[in-house]
């Protein structure tokens, strides 16, 4: 970033202390502050605010961002993720992804499979032979489940593009999914990978619309069952309240009934036909397909619709379209995504100019997420209120995982799941459709507290599974020798951005650790480790 | 001092304050009642819970939902409360016994003045327990101050989060999942390190607590999980849970909170099997594990099941039900006047339905807690003011 060193000083004195952790929120009474840590102005090409900047651009620190950040410089590094220049992952890592079924096999024959299994399953005489055949399709399923959490989580680790790779998450939670309801599970993968990070960084009204002709949307929130004459109106509900407009923005119980009757006939083929090639009303005007989404014009309702004080006219799929547009464009959709992306981001209650600002950018460029981003990242409001943001349990992993192994390949992908899972936070696994909270108050309760500190020994210990088999066999996954306890003290990483900000607090503790795996442990509990 | 004066105190000093989370907790005293409030998630169907048997509509708007009128020979059909009401008999092992020893009462037509039918602007309505258009602090909820007017009743949440209904509450309320395992990995040494680092911060507090928790927790659940669950560290059903939940509500806690997932039954929500059905027969089950395990405690123990709203009379297309609005509201204890349905009522037919979808609210839920609360503490009309600001509360002498 270009700046006189003078005022580059200052500014990072003035942001060293904004950034200090667990400060007061906006309406609280300022707690005492923390003992100013050491200061030091700028770091091997790096200064504090830039490193304030990174923690919060991407989920965590690691060597190849610092690399890339020190040649390009803030504004084009953030011009080259938003435009997804380094969109990579290690090879290793995507063969990994690229070999669990639920990502290799096209989706028509994976739900064909599940619903064969399922079939089969319940054919199965009682007796013992049915004991197992149970047993075995819980773990099919469980399965299904954790190949995709895998997925997820893997690139959001070693994911060369982070903004991109924190918005994935983000919309994944935005338009939340519950894979334990019915086959959710079996589209999940799909819709991580190809219904949401195609479009995380592109056109709202693009997201929006792959989401709604989603398999996993329209079997989660009902729409497969939203038919003429025996309507459902889970997701035209949720549509406006939690994914465009936001409950109180002024539709009105009336809307989500107009909206419903939109939507009536937009469903899924039955996976066979899809599998065929299917002709499944091809003959018919007015089908369309798309993999396992089908829009049925003999299961809608062609009367004409008042919707948002429009009147929509009978004319089958154009009129999703058509709803689609018009949400997306009232000013309330651009304020309710920019706030939600504001909290994610910058803060619990974001300062109202920063989201302004945004939902201009967002009317301004018909919802383009990148702008919008890039009006956020690089405002001056979000730069003033940082360092209040407690990490939720997804941030604290994968941001642990990258400090901890730096871009070195993990064999079992499967622990992470599960710890995800322990603090509270699984993917694909918020039974509502509201998606995990997004402010911090949410995740700093006593119980959890408790459980980040168990997971920051569990990966700071190195005293996991991650390079071992889940069979308890003790196997190696690989002929690399396991890296053991990560050594971060010595790490380029711990020298160049964390330890000129730390807390005098943290340092005490650290000094106190009597082994490495005490000294990561505390790090990585550290309040210095777990704000940004 | 009493605890909140302490805990003001404790506040006030936090910064230098040393003190570890039990030696923070005092004891409560002997008479003191225990208050548990069970939230279920997601707007569970009450109709066919609390069965209006009786009514001739029930039937003709739910044509495959509908659970039998009560009969003798039929071991499906309702269990007959009453002339007009029934419950299914998933909870007829579970349940009915404790209305048979008046120990459970409904509030039927029982509800929030919020008709968003939105289940997570509904929710955090009730656990905020503020006036609707009247919200002055999003983040406070209704425990949470209710917990700042009660000397000696220490308050926990047996959740991963803190809910809302415990936020707020200008000392900190600890929280603790009681599904998964609960064990320390901390020796003190390591303990004090840890919260070292949160000291004067926000977090200084609930670090500490987070830290000592788990050692008292496991402590005191040591026997219990032993015997209960053969040592298995995570609970398998909601009886589990329960059990272990009244080992600690015995011991050292007075005011709890748990929710339970799973109730937004839209599609195949089924009658007397099925999703629902499992449900209901989970939570059953729970609660009556809950009244066994806490023994003598069960005389002071007062239980609240509530839901963010009812779902529509009618099943829809798809042999489930949409949002609705009303809903029914459990009391349970061992002291509660029960074996009856309390509050206002209405016949249940077209012409008294809300908006012809559902059921209307005659007894709101803010009105009616700060009746019962009014009976468990003796709080007066201003403490009440507090806890539901601008309620009427209305005594159903349910206590």
């Amino acid at each position: 970033m270009p700046a006189t060193p003078t005022r580059r000083r200052s500014l990072a004195l003035g942001l060293l202390l904004g950034c200090l952790p667990a400060l007061a929120c906006a309406g609280q009474a300022a707690p005492p502050r923390m003992p100013t840590a050491t200061v030091t102005a700028r770091v091997d090409g790096l200064s504090l605010s830039d490193i304030a900047w990174l923690r919060r651009d991407g989920f965590g620190l690691d060597s190849a961002t610092l690399t890339r950040y020190r040649q390009l410089g803030r504004t084009r590094f953030l011009d080259g993720e938003l435009a997804g220049a380094d969109d990579t992952l290690p090879p290793q890592v995507a063969a990994q992804i690229q070999a669990f079924p639920v990502v290799g096999t096209p989706l028509p024959a994976l739900l064909a499979d599940f619903r064969d299994r399922q079939k089969q399953y319940k054919d199965t005489p009682a007796g013992p032979a049915k004991d197992a055949a149970k047993k075995a399709l819980a773990q099919y399923r469980r399965g299904l489940e954790q190949q995709a959490a895998q997925a997820e989580l893997l690139h959001a680790i070693y994911g060369g593009d982070q903004l991109k790779e924190q918005m994935v998450w983000f919309w994944l939670n935005h338009f939340s999914i519950y894979a334990n309801k019915g086959p959710v599970r079996v589209f999940a993968a799909d819709y991580e990978e190809r219904v949401i990070r195609p479009h995380a960084l592109g056109k709202f009204r693009d997201l929006v619309m792959a989401t709604l002709q989603s398999p996993a949307m329209l079997v989660f929130l009902d729409n497969v069952h939203n038919v003429q004459g025996k309507t459902n109106e889970n997701y035209a509900r949720e549509l406006m309240e939690l994914h465009t407009l936001g409950v109180g923005s002024g539709y009105t119980q009336a809307d989500v009934q107009q909206l419903m009757r939109v939507l009536t006939g937009a469903g899924l083929m039955p996976p066979k036909l899809a599998m065929r090639g299917g002709r499944f009303g091809r003959e018919r005007p007015g089908v369309v397909r798309d993999g396992l989404f089908v829009f049925n014009p003999a299961k809608h309702d062609f009367g004409d619709k008042t919707f948002l004080g429009q009147t929509i006219k009978g004319s089958g799929y154009a009129e999703i379209a058509q709803a689609v547009d018009l949400i997306v464009r009232q000013p309330a959709c651009a304020h309710f995504v920019s706030q939600q992306l504001a909290e994610y981001f910058i803060a619990d209650r974001p300062p109202p100019a920063l989201v302004d600002a945004m939902a201009r950018t967002f009317r301004r460029t018909d919802g383009d997420i990148a702008a919008v981003l890039r009006t956020m990242l690089l405002s001056k409001e979000a730069a003033a209120v940082g360092g209040h943001k407690f990490k939720d349990p997804m941030r604290f992993l994968v941001s642990a995982m990258r400090l901890g192994y730096d871009g070195q390949p993990v064999p079992n992908a499967l622990p992470l799941v599960n710890w995800l899972r322990q603090m509270g936070e699984p993917l694909y696994g918020r039974i509502t459709p509201d998606g995990w909270p997004l402010d911090s108050a949410s995740w700093t309760g006593s119980g959890q507290l408790s459980k980040r500190f168990d997971f920051a020994r569990v990966i700071g210990s190195g005293r996991n599974r991650l390079f071992a088999g889940n069979d308890g066999s003790g196997a190696k996954l690989t002929n690399d020798p396991p890296p053991g306890v990560p050594d971060l003290q010595g790490s380029a990483l711990y020298r160049d951005a964390i330890a000129p900000r730390l807390s005098d607090a943290t340092r005490n503790a650290l000094a106190q650790a009597k082994s490495p795996m005490e000294w990561n442990t505390f790090l990585l509990s550290s309040p210095d480790f777990n704000y940004r | 001092m009493n605890r909140r004066e302490f805990l003001l105190a404790a506040a006030g000093a936090a910064a230098a304050s040393t003190l570890s989370f039990s030696g923070r907790l005092l004891a409560a005293p002997a008479d003191s009642p225990r208050f548990l409030l069970v939230f279920l998630r997601g707007g569970y169907d009450c109709n066919n819970l609390l069965v209006p048997c009786g009514s001739d509509f029930y039937y003709e708007s739910r044509p495959t939902l509908a659970i039998a009128k009560p009969a003798a020979n039929d071991p499906d059909s309702a269990v007959a409360l009453d002339a007009h009401w029934g419950l299914n008999p998933v909870v007829r092992e579970s349940l009915y016994p404790l209305w048979q020893k008046k120990q459970l009462a409904f509030v039927p037509f029982a509800g929030t003045n919020d008709l968003s039918r939105s289940h997570f602007e509904t929710q955090d309505h009730i656990e905020r327990g503020e006036p609707l258009g009247h919200e002055t602090n999003y983040r406070s909820g209704f425990l949470a101050r209710l917990s700042g007017l009660l000397a000696g009743v220490p308050a926990i949440a047996f959740t991963n989060n803190l809910p809302l209904s415990f936020q707020g509450a200008g000392h900190d309320i600890p929280n603790i999942s009681l599904k998964g395992d609960p064990r320390a990995h901390f020796d003190e040494r390591q303990a004090a390190i840890l919260s070292g680092m949160y000291k004067g911060t926000l977090l200084a507090q609930a670090s500490a607590d987070g830290l000592a928790l788990p050692k008292t927790v496991s402590a005191d659940l040591r026997n219990e999980m032993v015997a209960a669950s053969r040592g298995a560290p995570s609970a398998h059903n909601f009886a589990a849970e329960t059990r272990r939940i009244a080992t600690l509500m015995r011991d050292q806690y007075r005011l709890g909170f748990v929710d339970v997932g799973g109730w937004d039954t839209h599609v195949n929500q089924g009658s007397t099997t099925g999703g629902l059905a499992n449900n209901l027969k989970n939570l059953g089950e729970g609660l009556a594990a809950y009244a066994d395990a806490l023994g003598d405690a069960w005389n002071d123990t007062t239980v609240v099941v509530l839901s963010e709203f009812g779902r529509t009379f009618r099943e829809n297309g798809d042999h489930g039900t949409d949002h609705g609005h009303g809903t029914v509201h459990w009391v349970l204890g061992g002291k509660v006047a029960g074996g009856r349905i309390a509050g206002e009522q209405l016949a249940v037919n077209p012409q008294n339905l809300l908006q012809n979808r559902d059921y209307p609210v005659l007894n709101d839920y803010r009105d009616v807690l700060g009746g019962l609360f009014a009976r468990l503490w003796g709080l007066g009309g201003g403490q009440l003011q507090t806890v539901f600001p601008q309620a009427r509360p209305k005594d159903l002498r349910l206590v």
